[in-house]
């Protein structure tokens, strides 16, 4: 029995590494320029999580192996051992030193996200989630966002974000169900949410964020490949929470720009053809 | 008057009974009635029994929820006519609705976290068998343990009936994050009332249900807390625990400080839903047509903080007694004594201080201040290092062992393997960075169901076989259990390993169905092989219970010892006598796991079994077990 429980261990073991190194199943490829970096702390830390998975399985399997009672002779017993302090102290030294080095890396990729405001240039765009939709807010030709108030939001005349037509700046205002941004230049979202929390997440960005009832909160990250690709909500929002769907456009940026200077009803029909023109996945620009 | 008694009993140290053992008689003497002996009954031994037929009952439930579930999900849209007869509004014509879905995510998560993982491990056999490992003759207060039962069985009442009233069950998911779970009524979301339904809907249940749970684990983490510390008999140091008593002892302590967090919430959770406080409600929100304008400076965050304040101490609560049960089986079966006791007892105290500072790993993309999130990640990592000590040490509890296989044997190893596969990814999921893309997907739902779900499984099961001649006087069969074993732990990890990759590949949790999206289409054949994984895997449970009722009346009779273990309750009788030891004061003259021991007649030695020789061998030796005899020297005050 103990000889078949190890070779089980050994077998699921080998089969459990073999999924995560087989590569039919892995990330799609990232867009975002924080993206590699994200993937080598990825492939760091999930190096050493298989290394000390297989060798505690494999560890145990040789347990089994070796100290089954029937394996053993007679009256033979066991080592009378409680255990060895010289070996806990060192095992603590060397994982307490390999845990808090990878939790320390893996601060990186977030700082550079999070710890910066977005850099000057970004184009402002505001995300306001409900259920089950994505609003994104475009500022138009003039670069001024309009004024909105929850007061004015009314879904039956479709002003889903409460915008006020008749503040400064908002009569070239978009607002669309798509987020469309330029390649190899830096987004600010600002992210909100009129009912409920959502989250916005996107694989090949490698990145997501809640939105939060009652917060703006502001998130940055630049787009390095042009294409379309699935966007979704990853925070539960309600009963259709699974079809919250919407797509990121990443634009070359002559389309971008020419999009972004249309005014409002120009600027969805273009959105909706470019939606139409742009296979999913990435296309080379 | 029981209550009385029995703090006269914790102040009068057990050392009092020492010279007139004929008057350590059991205090409430045994009941006649049916009622008191079985349903209300004050004996920790039923109730314990009471704790674990509850938790059965609810991970059958929760078990057949979750294979609904993987049904939907590989074969959506699909009608199943049987459904319509149970659940005629959320199946109607016999396909699942997804609130219908979304109340099965949250109906399987709050069945099982908490009437299944916290109640059976801790409830159930640290109820049995805390009194008799540390030699006393029932918890501190009898009536108190008795209540923190009825208690949680009203709550999963309540749960139950969350699922059947109108509206639907509640489909807020286990964690009932706000805004969703305040004012999902105002919104039309299913499950969450409305202002016609404001009182008797699913969601308003089970806030209930939870509250009156959180009370119930009150109860009895102070009972656990002052039996332990009080009422252990002579020579029961604390460095003589069994490590099972130490890991109720430090989960009673973290359910003292970790319940009543979510009572709260939950009460204030309540109102915002009921009386349109703003706890957890921010102004400003519309539901389309209006601004919900009787809402105004609540924030959602803070839910969340209360919520996984409780909610990470609560995965240890849920993991800590299955790592004190398999320290306790490893060591018997070895037939060696665990190796690294102190490290063992300090590791899961550090477990459990670190537990409460690490809840902000929940919650890096809530919207919570980056540099927090950096504080919480850093923090978490290091939880990993008494974890690591753990496994260290049950691995090294084998070396040089004489392993004899039993079926509570092969789940304790089972346990360690699947606590290091389920443990393991917790450096992934720690890291702030990594959370980016993890957070939310089937990587976390890999992660935690193999380490807080079914490696404690596996510690209840290995229990179950170990402890099941004890309280039944009757073996489970053997053969039997071990065809239970294989299936359960190749099922266990044919479904949840695959799903870290279909988190890696970005497969969101929660979702009723993955037919929306492209890029998911690449994990359908994973997602068919693990719900074939699961119905094979649940198939098997059904040899537990068959084995479980088969034995209690079939199984053949135990004896008092019939694994030659070294612990108090293998000095009694199987079932133990009402008062646990007929009236005997038992005295301890030893650690908990003295295997192999050279020079003794056989390879254990009880922790009862006076040390003859050497008290005829050396005076100093001889004087510390005069000492450990008059009881004080035991406690170490």
């Amino acid at each position: 029995m103990g000889r078949a429980l190890a070779v089980f261990i050994w077998v699921m073991t080998l089969a459990t590494v073999w999924m995560f190194v087989d590569g039919r199943w892995w990330f799609p490829e990232s867009i975002t320029a924080h993206g590699p970096a994200y993937d080598r702390q990825f492939l760091i830390s999930i190096i050493v999580v298989g290394l000390t998975f297989a060798a505690a399985q494999i560890g145990l399997g040789v347990m089994l192996w070796r100290y089954g009672s029937s394996r053993r002779g007679g009256n033979e017993r066991a080592v009378y051992s409680h255990g060895s302090n010289r070996l806990e102290v060192v095992w603590t030294i060397v994982t307490a030193v390999i845990f808090v080095s990878l939790g320390l890396m893996g601060q990186r990729v977030w700082a550079q996200l999070h710890f910066n405001n977005a850099p000057a240039g970004s184009a402002q765009i505001r995300v306001t989630a409900q259920q089950f939709q994505w609003n994104f807010h475009y500022p138009g030709a003039d670069n001024k966002f309009g004024r909105t108030d929850p007061a004015k939001i009314a879904d039956a005349s479709a002003n889903f974000i409460g915008l006020d037509e008749d503040s400064p700046g908002a009569k070239d205002d978009v607002v669309v169900p798509t987020l469309a941004v330029q390649v190899d230049r830096p987004v600010e979202l600002v992210l909100s949410a009129r009912d409920v929390t959502h989250s916005i997440w996107v694989p090949e960005l490698r990145f997501k964020q809640d939105l939060v009832p009652g917060l703006n909160i502001s998130v940055h990250f630049t787009p390095v490949k042009t294409g379309k690709f699935e966007l979704a909500c990853a925070e539960l929002c309600g009963q259709l929470h699974y079809k919250m769907k919407s797509y990121l456009l990443v634009l070359p940026e002559n389309e971008y720009r020419e999009m972004a200077a249309l005014p409002p009803a120009q600027f969805k029909t273009r959105m909706t053809e470019l939606l139409k023109k742009y296979p999913l996945g990435s296309v080379p620009h | 008057m029981a209550e009385a008694e029995t703090i006269h009993d914790v102040i009068q140290p057990a050392a009092a009974h020492a010279h007139a053992p004929s008057v350590a008689a059991h205090h409430h003497g045994p009941p006649t009635g049916f009622i008191r002996k079985y349903i209300f009954s004050v004996d920790h031994k039923v109730i314990g029994i009471q704790y674990l037929l509850l938790a059965m009952a609810a991970v059958l439930v929760g078990m057949l929820l979750s294979v609904l579930m993987r049904m939907n999900l590989t074969w959506p849209g699909t009608a199943w006519p049987l459904l319509e007869i149970l659940f005629p509004i959320g199946a109607k014509g016999g396909v699942m609705t997804p609130e219908f879905y979304l109340s099965l995510v949250t109906m399987h998560g709050t069945m099982m976290v908490f009437f299944v993982l916290t109640t059976a491990p801790q409830g159930g056999f640290g109820n049995y068998f805390l009194p008799i490992q540390i030699g006393a003759e029932d918890m501190a207060f009898p009536t108190l343990n008795m209540l923190s039962f009825w208690v949680t069985f009203v709550g999963f009442v309540a749960l139950i009936a969350a699922a059947f009233v109108e509206g639907g069950g509640p489909t807020g998911g286990w964690t009932g994050y706000p805004t969703l779970s305040a004012i999902g009524g105002k919104l039309n979301v299913p499950g969450m009332g409305s202002a016609q339904n404001l009182w008797w809907n699913g969601q308003n249940l089970w806030i209930i249900s939870i509250a009156i749970f959180c009370v119930a684990s009150l109860l009895g983490a102070l009972n656990f807390i002052t039996t332990l510390l009080n009422m252990r008999t002579r020579g029961m140091s604390l460095m003589r625990m069994p490590l099972t008593c130490w890991s109720w002892f430090t989960t009673a302590i973290l359910a003292l400080l970790a319940f009543p967090v979510l009572l709260a919430a939950g009460v204030l959770l309540f109102l915002d839903r009921t009386a349109d406080t703003s706890f957890f409600v921010p102004g400003g929100l519309s539901d389309g047509t209006r601004v919900l304008t009787e809402h105004n400076g609540g924030s959602p965050i803070l839910w969340q903080h209360l919520f996984w304040f409780f909610g990470h101490p609560e995965v240890y609560i849920a993991i800590l007694p299955g790592m004190g049960v398999t320290s306790h089986v490893l060591s018997t079966f070895a037939r060696k004594p665990v190796f690294g006791y102190r490290a063992m007892v300090f590791a899961m105290f550090a477990i459990g201080l670190l537990g409460f500072f690490v809840w902000g790993h929940h919650m890096f993309l809530s919207g919570m201040s980056p540099y927090t999130g950096m504080a919480f990640s850093v923090l978490t990592l290091t939880i990993g290092v008494p974890s690591a000590i753990k496994t260290f040490n049950w691995i090294g509890t084998l070396w040089g062992g004489r392993i004899r296989f039993t079926t509570p044997m092969l789940f304790a190893i089972g346990f360690v393997s699947l606590f290091v596969a389920g443990g393991v990814t917790g450096i992934v999921l720690g890291q702030t960075s990594l959370d980016l893309s993890m957070h939310d997907t089937y990587f976390v739902l890999g992660h935690f169901h193999l380490v807080m779900g079914v490696a404690a499984i596996f510690g209840m099961f290995a229990g179950t076989y170990f402890w099941f001649p004890k309280m039944f006087g009757r073996m489970m069969s053997e053969r039997l259990g071990k065809i239970h074993f294989w299936p359960t732990f190749i099922g266990v990890y044919a479904i949840f390993i695959p799903f870290h990759i279909m988190g890696i590949v970005g497969m969101p949790r929660r979702y009723a169905s993955f037919e929306e999206y492209e890029f998911l289409r690449v994990l359908d054949p994973v997602v068919l092989f693990v719900t074939i994984a699961v119905i094979i895997t649940v198939a098997a449970q059904f040899l537990f219970w068959y084995n479980f009722f088969w034995s209690i009346w079939k199984g053949e009779p135990a004896g008092d010892n019939p694994w030659e273990a070294t612990t108090l309750e293998w000095s009694t009788s199987s079932p133990p006598p009402h008062d646990n030891f007929g009236g005997r004061v038992l005295t301890v003259y030893r650690g908990p796991y003295e295997f192999a021991v050279p020079g003794a007649p056989d390879d254990y030695v009880m922790q009862t079994t006076p040390d003859a020789a050497e008290e005829n061998q050396s005076p100093l030796v001889q004087g510390g077990s005069e000492i450990s005899g008059n009881g004080h020297n035991g406690h170490k005050h």
